[in-house]
């Protein structure tokens, strides 16, 4: 029984397809329970190198108060955490260090881009020997926040950016390696 | 398993080993790396290791005209941005000797003032958070949101403001400035009686502040200690006393001094600056002087050749910028002298010998912005 064919002619299935061409339903109602968890518990990771470190501070604070979202929790190991945003400058020091955080981060996990600097260097994109000019050279960013600093607002619609993208993405399909 | 050395006393048996705080680390507020040296629990040694945030803004400044590398400072000593851009603003007015008008000056000791308030506030929030409580914390970030409204009200930004530009200020405060900072200070003033009851009262925490962390006089003048940090041990060294700048000379201020020399006293220090901050302000805002809120400066600044300093007082020291000028439109060497890299200088005096839940202690009260250490 094919169920997209027969029942769901409209349900966007085919990347859960097995290798016989059927689509297994159940996993894709677990993939969206998963999902469902993981936007709505992003554990950040508590990471500031520089000013947006402070915008960062407030937004977690009384008047912005980000656990409305499920932020809420900040850890200071990454072991622990699912997300990093990248609050600040990174030069060239600090890279590998940022490197390293990210790859200790267990799987699935996000990277926030907060700022110019995370974003391109910002303010110091020119004439500047040891600023990184963007952290995307070093990991891989979901979400950019444009600002310098970004408003404590530009985060939190950055942050439900990312729980919207976590709600669209396939958990539970391994991509295979395409056959030559 | 046999060990080597049985016939030493028991407390020469144990092995020194180096723990890397940092840098990534909720309480070094910042990218600071401190290689700690511990014998068990006893801190041995502490050597700070830096430049994780050095953005290269001094070799950045030649290349930028002396109106732009302001924005810089901004991002410098981000809790004082205001201060570092006015550092910056009377070393041009210095060099190109022009008169700021009376109500620039009054709206810029205002905004310096309050820029006080805010980074005192969030380092008393930290300083709990250090210790091991949280609510304090957001009661901080509360009280802060409310001065920032202000700044965002007028200066268009909540944080790196680039607000203060040689000859004046960038524009007009709004009418409401003087009305809002009224209503500000009496939630204030609240506020602080608050803090005293939950914190300062607290036996808990004076218990980890008093006798912790002692710098002595001799210690802070030879380390070039500024600031509270200075001032808790017993230096008379406020700027603003010493080499008044922009009408600081005609307001009426206590220059807090304490002879403890521990967290505590400077725990308190800094206690009473927010008070005077919002005494200094208070005797502005009533007749803030009418006219003019800058004065007209050329498009491209040149400074004639010279040599040209300058210090102002920051929430956490001095603050010096020294220009170089070629006569040309952009500065031939810019160096800044930082607050927190000299008080930096004393963390390692001060806790070798303690237990390593001071380190944080003591750290806390020197209050260190680490990207002004590396700039």
């Amino acid at each position: 029984m094919d169920v997209k064919n027969d029942f769901l002619p409209d349900f966007p299935g085919d990347i859960y397809k097995d290798d016989n061409g059927k689509t297994n339903f159940i996993v894709t109602s677990v993939d969206a329970l998963a999902n469902w968890g993981r936007s709505n518990s992003l554990w950040p990771l508590s990471f500031g190198t520089s000013c947006c470190a402070i915008e960062l501070m407030s937004t977690v604070s009384a008047k912005y108060d980000w656990s409305r979202f499920g932020f809420e929790v900040m850890r200071a190991s990454p072991r622990q955490c699912d997300l990093i945003v990248v609050a600040g400058t990174i030069t060239y020091k600090m890279a590998p260090v940022l490197k390293r955080l990210y790859n200790q981060m267990p799987e699935p996990r996000y990277v926030i881009a907060m700022g110019a600097c995370a974003i391109s260097g910002g303010p110091f994109f020119y004439n500047s020997y040891s600023v990184v000019k963007g952290v995307d050279h070093v990991i891989p960013v979901d979400v950019y926040i444009p600002g310098c600093p970004p408003r404590p607002e530009a985060l939190i619609h950055g942050m439900m950016t990312l729980q919207k993208k976590i709600l669209l993405s396939k958990a539970y399909v391994i991509e295979k390696p395409k056959e030559e | 398993m046999e060990n080597q050395n049985n016939n030493l006393p028991l407390e020469e048996l144990t092995e020194e080993f180096v723990v890397n705080i940092g840098p990534q680390h909720p309480s070094t507020h910042g990218v600071l790396r401190l290689q700690t040296t511990l014998d068990g629990e006893t801190i041995k040694d502490v050597v700070p290791v830096l430049g994780y945030i050095h953005r290269g803004i001094e070799k950045m400044t030649e290349s930028l005209g002396y109106k732009q590398f302001i924005y810089l400072t901004s991002r410098m000593d981000y809790l004082s941005a205001h201060i570092n851009n006015q550092a910056c603003s009377l070393v041009i007015e210095k060099g190109l000797q022009i008169e700021v008008p009376a109500r620039a000056k009054a709206i810029r000791i205002i905004l310096a003032e309050l820029q006080r308030l805010t980074s005192h506030e969030l380092w008393w929030g930290s300083t709990a958070m250090d210790l091991g409580a949280v609510t304090p914390f957001f009661l901080a970030f509360r009280d802060r949101e409310r001065i920032l409204e202000i700044f965002e009200g007028n200066t268009g930004n909540r944080l790196t403001m680039n607000y203060i530009t040689p000859g004046g200020v960038m524009f007009d405060v709004l009418p409401s400035f003087a009305k809002s900072i009224k209503d500000l200070f009496k939630i204030i003033k609240e506020y602080l009686k608050e803090y005293d009851t939950l914190i300062t009262g607290n036996i808990i925490f004076q218990h980890r502040l008093k006798g912790v962390g002692v710098l002595p006089k001799e210690l802070a003048i030879s380390l070039g200690c500024t600031g509270p940090v200075a001032r808790a041990s017993g230096i008379s060294c406020d700027v603003r006393k010493y080499y008044p700048y922009d009408g600081y000379e005609k307001l009426d201020f206590k220059e807090i001094t304490s002879d403890g020399c521990d967290s505590w006293a400077r725990y308190m220090v800094r206690m009473e600056e927010m008070k005077q901050s919002i005494h200094i302000v208070e005797q502005l805002i009533e007749n803030l002087p009418e006219g003019e809120f800058r004065t007209k400066a050329k498009g491209v600044i040149k400074l004639p050749v010279g040599e040209y300093y300058q210090r102002v007082e920051t929430a956490r020291g001095e603050l010096g910028v020294y220009i170089v000028s070629d006569g040309g439109s952009k500065p031939y060497r810019c160096k800044f002298r930082a607050a927190s890299f000299s008080n930096l200088g004393a963390l390692q005096p001060i806790t070798v010998g303690m237990k390593i839940g001071d380190l944080m202690a003591s750290m806390a009260t020197l209050d260190l912005v680490i990207p002004d250490i590396d700039r």
